[in-house]
Order: structure tokens, then C-alpha cells, then sequence
């Protein structure tokens, strides 16, 4: 009990968290209840003249083709905590399950799951999507995520695995397979809890990676094709000037929402790295 | 009732794994019912890696271990858990032993979700509370505590605990006392000395010699990863035969007399040397022919073996010299 409290009391008081999971949880309550409001669809044209700066009508301005701004951020903000969530959820996940694998097993094991996760980190991985794009017609967001998710966990499988090698050689986990423990029980209960400060962080870290993938694919057009994100709104501006056309309305919302929830989460990641290790507390 | 026959434990090393290196090499001995056996060594020699093959948590590179006659390389699943609930061990340090993050009594509770699973919760407790007893804590002392709050000496007390709820027959006890205050030692050793007039086997491993004599029949010196001599502790101890053994006598603390000054041989000149006996580096007796071959254990009285080349009958006949003191140093010991 003494040990949960304490942890709360440091991250309460530290601001690098409270910051970043504040502006996270404005972000993720506009794209929860922001949709409700929006008085178009993304893709509807409403406004019959075209362009226009924000106005009480039309919150954050209309598109060249009179779609409404607002709806598309709103809703383009859901798809990118879908993206970060999902895509940096499988990351995390087959991350951990290569590298507590490779951690605890060793030996051939290791040597093969290690290969491989050095050659998935060195495969250049926009070449591969641009690839995979060419062959599929219809893209949608899950698919997105999958791709992300698949291409992103080495980092993290390589540092599980290094935590896990120094933790299975503690006397608890020797103790824990003379009780008899199956290897998985084992992880699961003894070893994951000892770093599952470090999975947190892994996770964020995951999450904001995701996030910043999907704006580059949607970006340079590998996107999903039947969805709107903060990334395709970007692509569109571009495509269409809205930068020589002084549009800005419409290309400062998706890439500022970008930039605050991927630096949001790097912050989070600093102040939670700050709380978990004593040595870079504040005091 | 545990034995090893000619168990050796290699590591593969070098860029390639082109190297061997024994950690234990071609170690035999016995342990039967009822009865302590100390394996003395000094750090390195491979006394815990035969502690942890017999635990089942390093294998076996050749030969075997066997308990009650069955070769324990072959349990898995089922058969593993039922090893488990008869041979158990203890570590050296007690701090390690315990997840930081939980409580220290979790480690009965995963004992009863292994092994228990059908007993009741309450009765479970109880059965714990009586082990602690037994153990000589007091468990409204102890019990829901990190291990942060209790002291290395409750702790190594906690693990011989929950050994004993399984009902053990054989504990493998790595250095259990180094870790200990002087003065919660000796309620350790009484303890496993209870232990053993119920019928427990225990393999004492150590570095103190005074403790092997205190508490074991018979005992074990490794050098290197070989046995240089075994046998009953009286033998062994009233009269050590390998000079290495003799070195390790004559290394124990005496409060009546000082130690002299005196040159201890640590390196011999490596170059001649070829494959033999494994003290001959720091040996202050060695002769020519231990450079290149290396004795087998010997027995030279009833249950006391030793290996090295001065009691080798066949060896004499190469013109070997009588055994002869000719270490220069702590030579008014003795």
C-alpha cells in the first residue's frame, strides 16, 4: 500500500505529467464528444461557396470544396487515438511476447527471435508499405494499425528482452520454477511486474511512434482511402494549395493536434520515467 | 538416495563457443537418507552449479544425477512438480530470493496454488503458521511484510519454511548461513540439524569449514570443479590428505595463535603444464608428473577418498617421493 502511495504522490507533483496527460485528455474528450457537435459529415459538402475562414457557421472554416473543417478534425482526432491505441497496443504486444520469450528461453531461441527482430528493424519499412499499398485498392484504418503495429515492435522486443535477461537470472525466478511454475506463469507473475513501469513507458512510447507513422503514411497518400484522419487532412490541404492560398485554417488544426498529442506523450514519458526511477526525481 | 555419477557441467566459450570450460567436471558422489553432506570449495570451484543441477535449474552436460534411482534429467510436466515437492533448496542470499515488489509470505501462497490447490485457504494458513513456528518465528511477527521489513536472518528462516510445508526429503542448502549475523547463525544450523534427526537429507554447501564439521558425516572438497577428496568428516578433517585440504585447514582463524608471516605459493610456472592434476598451480608439493597426469580419487582408508598423485599406489612406481611439508609458510600451525 505504502509503495502505491507514494508513486501517486510524485506524479502528482510532477508537471511534465500533469502537462502532457492533460493536454492528452482534452484531446481524447474532443475526439470522444467532438463528432456529437459537428454539424456536417467530414465529407459532405456543406457550404455551397467553397473556401472560408472560420466563421460561427462553420467552426474552424470549410475546405476548396466546402467540407467542413471542424467535423473532419474531430473526427480525422478519433482515428488517430484509434491508430495510437491500436497500432501502438499490437506493437507493444508482440514486442513483449518476442522479447520475454527471447529474454527467458534463451539460447536457440534467442538466436533466431534476436535475427529476426534485427532484420524486421532493419527493413525499411515505408518502402514495404509502398509496396503493400500498390497491391491493396481499399485501405482501411485497422489496416493501417496492423501494418504500424507489425513494423514497430523491435525496439521494444530488443529492450524487454535485455530486461528480462537480467531479471530471470534473480534468485526469485529460480525459486518461483522450483515451485514448480510453468515459464509463462512465470513471466506473468514474476518478471512483469518488475518492470511494468517500463512496459508503461514502452507502451506511450508505442502509442506516440503510431501516431506519428500513420501522419507520414496518410501524408504521402498510403493512408486509409475510405476514412478521414489528421494526416489525410494535411494531404488534402497540400494537394489542393491550401498553403500558396493562404488557407490555413485548414492545414494549422490537424498538424498542430499532430505535434501537441505526439509531444504530449513524449512529456508524459519523461515525467512517468521521472516518478518510476528515484534518481531522476525532483525533490 | 541422490547421486551423482561423473557429472560434468561445460560452458562453451570464445567467439565461436570453440572452447570448453568445466565448471564441474566429472563430479561423483552420494547422499543417503538421513544424512548432511557439506560440498566445500572456494568461490568458483562449482559447488552451487552442482547445487542447481540437482535443483533441476541448470541441466547436466554428461552423466547423470539420479534420485532414488531415477534419472532426474527425464522428469517434465508432472513428474518435475512431484521432484520438486521432495527435493527442495535454499539460497545464499535471501534478499534475492524474494520478488521486491510483493510481499515475502506470497512465496507460500504460490506454494499452495502449485502444489495445494485443494486446500482451503484457512487451514492453508494455519499449516504456514505452524511451519513459522517451527522455523522459530514468531508469524504475527512476520507475516505481511515486504522483505525489506524483515532481516536476511528471517528471511533465510522463511525459505527453510516453506520447504518444510512441502514435506521435503532432500534440501539443497547453498551457503544459507554466510548471508547471517553470527548471532542468528547458529539458530540456522540447530534448525537444519533438527532437520536431519527427522530424516532429511541435506547437501550443505559451503565455503566455512568450522560449519561442515559442526553439522555433517561426510564431505566434499572441490578444486576447480574436481573432487580432491571425500569422505567421512572426521577423516577428512582429523586427517586432510590433498594438500589442498591441508591448505584449507591450516587457512581457518584461530583465536589462540597469530599467523606468521609467510610466502603462500599462488602461480607456479604455467608453461610445463599439460593437462594435469588441477592444483598444480598453487600445489606446494607437486611433483613432475602433476603437470601432465592427473590422479584419480583413491581410496586410501575406508570411506576416504582423495586424488592426488602421493596416494596413488600405481604412481609410486614412477619414482614419485613420499608425501613431504614443504610449505615454509604458517609452518607453527599444525
Amino acid at each position: 500500500m505504502k509503495k502505491r502511495n507514494e508513486v501517486l504522490y510524485f506524479a502528482l507533483r510532477n508537471k511534465k505529467l500533469l502537462i502532457g496527460s492533460g493536454i492528452i485528455l482534452i484531446f481524447l474528450l474532443l475526439a470522444w464528444v467532438g463528432p456529437a457537435f459537428a454539424k456536417y459529415k467530414p465529407f459532405d459538402y456543406a457550404n455551397p461557396l467553397g473556401a472560408e475562414p472560420p466563421s460561427t457557421e462553420y467552426w474552424f472554416g470549410t475546405t476548396f470544396f466546402g467540407q467542413d473543417v471542424f467535423s473532419q478534425f474531430v473526427n480525422g482526432l478519433r482515428a488517430t487515438f484509434i491508430v495510437g491505441l491500436l497500432g501502438g497496443g499490437l506493437g507493444t504486444l508482440v514486442g513483449m511476447i518476442i522479447g520475454f520469450a527471447a529474454g527467458y528461453r534463451g539460447g536457440i531461441l534467442d538466436e533466431i527471435l534476436n535475427a529476426f527482430t534485427n532484420i524486421v528493424l532493419v527493413i525499411p519499412t515505408l518502402a514495404v508499405l509502398l509496396i503493400i499499398a500498390a497491391y491493396l485498392q481499399v485501405r482501411s484504418l485497422l489496416m493501417e494499425c496492423l501494418f504500424i503495429g507489425l513494423t514497430a515492435w523491435p525496439w521494444a522486443a530488443r529492450a524487454i528482452r535485455a530486461q528480462t535477461f537480467s531479471l530471470r537470472t534473480r534468485d526469485f525466478v529460480d525459486l518461483a520454477r522450483l515451485s514448480g511454475m510453468k515459464p509463462y506463469k512465470i513471466v506473468r507473475r514474476e518478471i512483469a511486474p518488475n518492470m511494468m513501469s517500463y512496459l508503461v513507458l514502452v507502451f506511450i512510447l508505442q502509442f506516440g511512434g503510431a501516431i506519428l507513422t500513420a501522419a507520414t503514411l496518410d501524408f504521402i497518400g498510403l493512408g486509409p482511402t475510405n476514412a478521414i484522419s489528421l494526416g489525410l487532412m494535411m494531404q488534402y490541404a497540400v494537394l489542393w494549395g491550401a498553403l500558396p492560398l493562404g488557407m490555413w485554417w485548414w492545414f494549422v488544426p490537424p498538424g498542430l493536434a499532430i505535434t501537441a498529442i505526439v509531444g504530449a506523450l513524449y512529456s508524459m514519458n519523461v515525467g512517468l520515467d521521472e516518478i518510476f526511477n528515484p534518481k531522476l526525481r525532483e525533490m | 538416495m541422490l547421486r551423482l555419477d561423473n557429472v560434468s557441467k561445460v560452458y562453451r566459450i570464445g567467439a565461436f563457443g570453440g572452447k570448453a570450460l568445466y565448471a564441474v567436471n566429472n563430479v561423483s558422489f552420494e547422499v543417503h537418507k538421513g544424512e548432511v553432506v557439506s560440498l566445500i570449495g572456494e568461490s568458483g570451484s562449482g559447488k552451487s552449479t552442482i547445487g542447481k543441477m540437482i535443483l533441476r535449474l541448470l541441466d547436466v552436460t554428461e552423466g547423470k544425477i539420479t534420485y532414488n534411482g531415477e534419472d532426474i534429467s527425464t522428469f517434465k510436466g508432472e513428474t518435475l512438480k512431484n521432484y520438486y515437492r521432495q527435493v527442495q533448496g535454499v539460497f545464499q542470499d535471501p534478499f534475492s530470493s524474494y520478488n521486491p515488489i510483493f510481499k515475502a509470505d506470497r512465496i507460500f501462497e504460490i506454494l499452495r496454488e502449485e502444489f495445494f490447490p485443494n486446500i482451503p485457504i484457512p487451514e492453508w494458513q494455519h499449516r504456514v503458521k505452524n511451519a513459522l513456528v517451527s522455523v522459530g518465528l514468531n508469524p504475527a511477527h512476520v507475516l505481511n511484510k515486504y522483505p525489506y521489513q524483515l532481516s536476511g536472518g528471517q528471511l533465510q528462516c522463511f525459505l527453510i519454511a516453506r520447504a518444510l510445508l512441502l514435506d521435503i526429503q532432500f534440501l539443497v542448502a547453498d551457503e544459507i548461513i554466510s548471508m547471517l549475523d553470527a548471532s542468528t547463525r547458529i539458530d540456522v544450523l540447530n534448525l537444519l540439524a533438527d532437520l536431519k534427526s527427522r530424516g532429511l537429507s541435506i547437501l550443505f554447501i559451503t565455503h566455512d569449514l568450522s560449519l561442515a564439521y559442526y553439522i555433517s558425516e561426510r564431505a566434499v572438497i572441490l578444486y576447480k570443479g574436481y573432487v580432491v577428496e571425500r569422505g567421512a568428516v572426521e577423516k577428512i578433517f582429523h586427517t586432510p590428505l590433498h594438500p589442498y585440504t591441508r591448505m584449507l585447514m591450516d587457512s581457518i582463524p584461530r583465536l589462540d595463535r597469530k599467523w606468521e608471516k609467510g610466502t603462500t605459493l599462488l602461480e607456479r610456472k604455467i608453461e610445463e603444464f599439460r593437462g594435469g592434476c588441477p592444483y598444480y598451480e598453487r600445489c606446494p608439493v607437486a611433483e613432475k608428473i602433476c603437470a601432465i597426469y592427473r590422479p584419480s580419487l583413491t581410496e586410501v582408508d575406508t570411506d576416504h577418498f582423495v586424488a592426488c598423485v602421493h596416494y596413488e599406489p600405481s604412481t609410486n612406481l614412477l619414482g614419485a617421493p613420499a608425501y613431504t611439508e614443504q610449505r615454509t609458510s604458517q609452518s607453527g600451525l599444525g
